[in-house]
């Protein structure tokens, strides 16, 4: 009995710390997004304690900004080649990886995994070299090959993941039953892969539509909603960022929250 | 041709991602790796097989030191991010008792990966900065009287804004670590009549540690190669190589130089996943 008081007390006590420790996180992680939003709506240039009014004028300068207009469009443009280019290349790549056993497929695969790794500044300047060796002009096409092998081990990894998890009868089954392995693919194997593959495509999606380090490098005089924050954050800090930074977090959480609904499904 | 035919569609899922990777990946892997041994001649360069780069790479106090401080903010982030990820993570699989609360404290770590990067990195800005938020709130209650630099602009705001970003990346392979821990383990090491600090020590951590390695793996190799948040609250001091390469492509045109920095980078950041793919297999096998 003696024993157990001292125990009671000190797991009491380190729940507490516990506790104390995830709310300080929790601040240090959301402290700064609710400061981003609050400064979007305040009416002063500088972004200086305490806040002095409300106002909606950032906003309104966004929706006469043209420039910005351009750049969103551009991200779309690029986000959405890339994404469906890295699931064309991907998802066959985690089929190879799965199924097919060849000299030279532990390189293979690391190569893939690569560029989750490796900081997008390498493959940038990696591209950059190739393209300007071969005479290719930079434009946004080029952005998007550099998003799509970036991206590539995102994809890879979520599709191989799932199809690990599939029973292998299935496929038995079917080859059993006379399909061809291409029929075999449509009406098995995809059915079973398709929700990986929308995760895979909608993570890519936000990935490229965020991406900074490899863009830099391979964009020509088009930007991307990125590299056009970026490069007005170079000029200085601006209640103009916090809105578009405002309706980006908004964005975001709606798209988490599609994330997570898709989810439940699949597992029901 | 009916042979061809019927293969078709195993020479296409073979062969594009082959290709693929052939042209966009090792191609210009072996570029650079050319042009790193070319030399500078001002105003271009010249095809060479040199080894001047590496050598002023490695010897030039000036890129040593953006080296050195490169290595240190690293593992400053690890550490940083590992000290916060790893409590964080252990409680909400041990000692949370609600299985919907660690449901969305985990997702709360994990969505701000899905805000923009760039953003997370200008909020630090706008807050550590010295007319910043900051400053002008400590002002406010009367802690200081004029506004600080202390904040913005050094090594310290640096290793702040990168943790923040990264450290979605160390949560997540430490909480599937500790996940695929069996409870009963523990229990029996408390039945044997371990407290729970040694039994933590024997136990838990040592079957965590390929989630620990993976995760400073990620945090280490992010922040070794970014070079938007020294740009942004790094200051004049604050170049890390990342910015040291994107500087030889663009202003200082060095390209064969850039080419070797970036080679080095590329070097560090196998040897690291390599380093720590061992550390996993070796926790796989030695585990259960």
């Amino acid at each position: 009995m003696a024993r157990k008081t001292p125990s009671l007390i000190s797991r009491y006590g380190a729940d507490t710390g516990f506790m104390t420790f995830v709310a300080f996180l929790m601040a240090f992680l959301y402290i700064p997004i609710w400061v981003l939003i609050a400064f979007s709506f305040n009416d002063s240039r500088s972004l200086t304690w305490p806040l002095s009014g409300f106002t909606l004028d950032w906003y309104r300068k966004l929706a006469e900004n043209s420039d910005l207009h351009a750049a969103i469009g551009n991200s779309f443009y690029v986000a959405s080649l890339a994404t469906v280019l890295t699931l064309l290349v991907g998802v066959p790549a985690a089929m190879v990886l799965h199924k097919v056993s060849f000299p030279g497929k532990s390189v293979f695969r690391r190569l893939i995994l690569l560029p989750i790794t490796l900081p997008g500044i390498v493959t940038g300047i990696s591209m950059l070299n190739m393209f300007k060796l071969m005479g290719f002009p930079l434009s946004l096409e080029t952005v998007v090959l550099g998003h799509a092998t970036a991206l590539l081990g995102v994809v890879v990894t979520q599709v191989y993941a799932r199809l690990q998890r599939l029973p292998k009868s299935l496929e038995e089954a079917a080859y059993d039953l006379g399909a061809t392995p291409w029929r075999t693919f449509v009406d098995v194997t995809l059915p079973n892969i398709r929700s990986a593959i929308i995760g895979a495509g909608l993570l890519s999606f936000v990935l490229s539509f965020d991406e900074i380090p490899v863009t830099f490098f391979l964009t020509g005089r088009d930007n991307t909603l990125p590299m056009y924050i970026y490069s007005t954050m170079r000029r200085g800090v601006t209640p103009e960022i916090n809105a578009v930074g405002t309706i980006i977090v908004l964005l975001s959480l709606i798209l988490i929250i599609v994330a997570v609904v898709a989810g439940r499904e699949r597992k029901k | 041709m009916s042979i061809l035919r019927r293969n078709l569609p195993g020479v296409l899922v073979m062969g594009i991602p082959v290709l693929w990777i052939a042209l966009f990946m090792l191609l210009p892997y072996g570029i650079i790796v050319t042009y790193s041994f070319w030399l500078k001649k001002y105003p271009t360069f010249i095809p060479a097989f040199q080894f001047g780069n590496y050598i002023t790479i490695f010897t030039d106090p000036q890129y040593v030191l953006v080296f050195l401080r490169t290595l240190k903010i690293s593992i400053l982030v690890s550490i940083a991010s590992f000290l916060l990820a790893y409590p964080f993570a252990y409680w909400l699989v041990f000692r949370c008792r609600s299985a919907a609360l660690r449901t969305w404290l985990y997702m709360a770590v994990i969505a701000p990966l899905w805000v923009s990067y760039l953003l997370r990195a200008y909020i630090w800005k706008t807050i550590l900065g010295t007319e910043g938020v900051l400053n002008s709130f400590l002002m406010s209650i009367g802690l200081i009287d004029e506004p600080s630099s202390l904040f913005l602009y050094n090594q310290f705001a640096m290793v702040v804004t990168l943790t923040y970003i990264f450290i979605p990346f160390m949560v997540m392979p430490i909480y599937t670590a500790l996940e695929k821990i069996p409870t009963n383990l523990t229990e029996a090491s408390a039945d044997l009549g371990m407290g729970p600090w040694r039994s933590f020590w024997h136990v838990t951590l040592p079957l965590s540690l390929p989630g620990v390695a993976a995760g400073f793996t990620l945090t280490f190799c992010l922040s070794f190669g970014d070079f938007i948040a020294p740009f942004l609250v790094g200051g004049p001091d604050g170049n890390l190589i990342a910015n040291v390469i994107a500087t030889q492509f663009g202003a200082a045109l060095n390209w064969p130089l850039g080419s070797a920095l970036a080679i080095v980078m590329l070097i560090v950041v196998l040897t690291i996943v390599s380093l720590s793919d061992r550390m996993e297999r070796k926790g796989l096998s030695g585990g259960i």
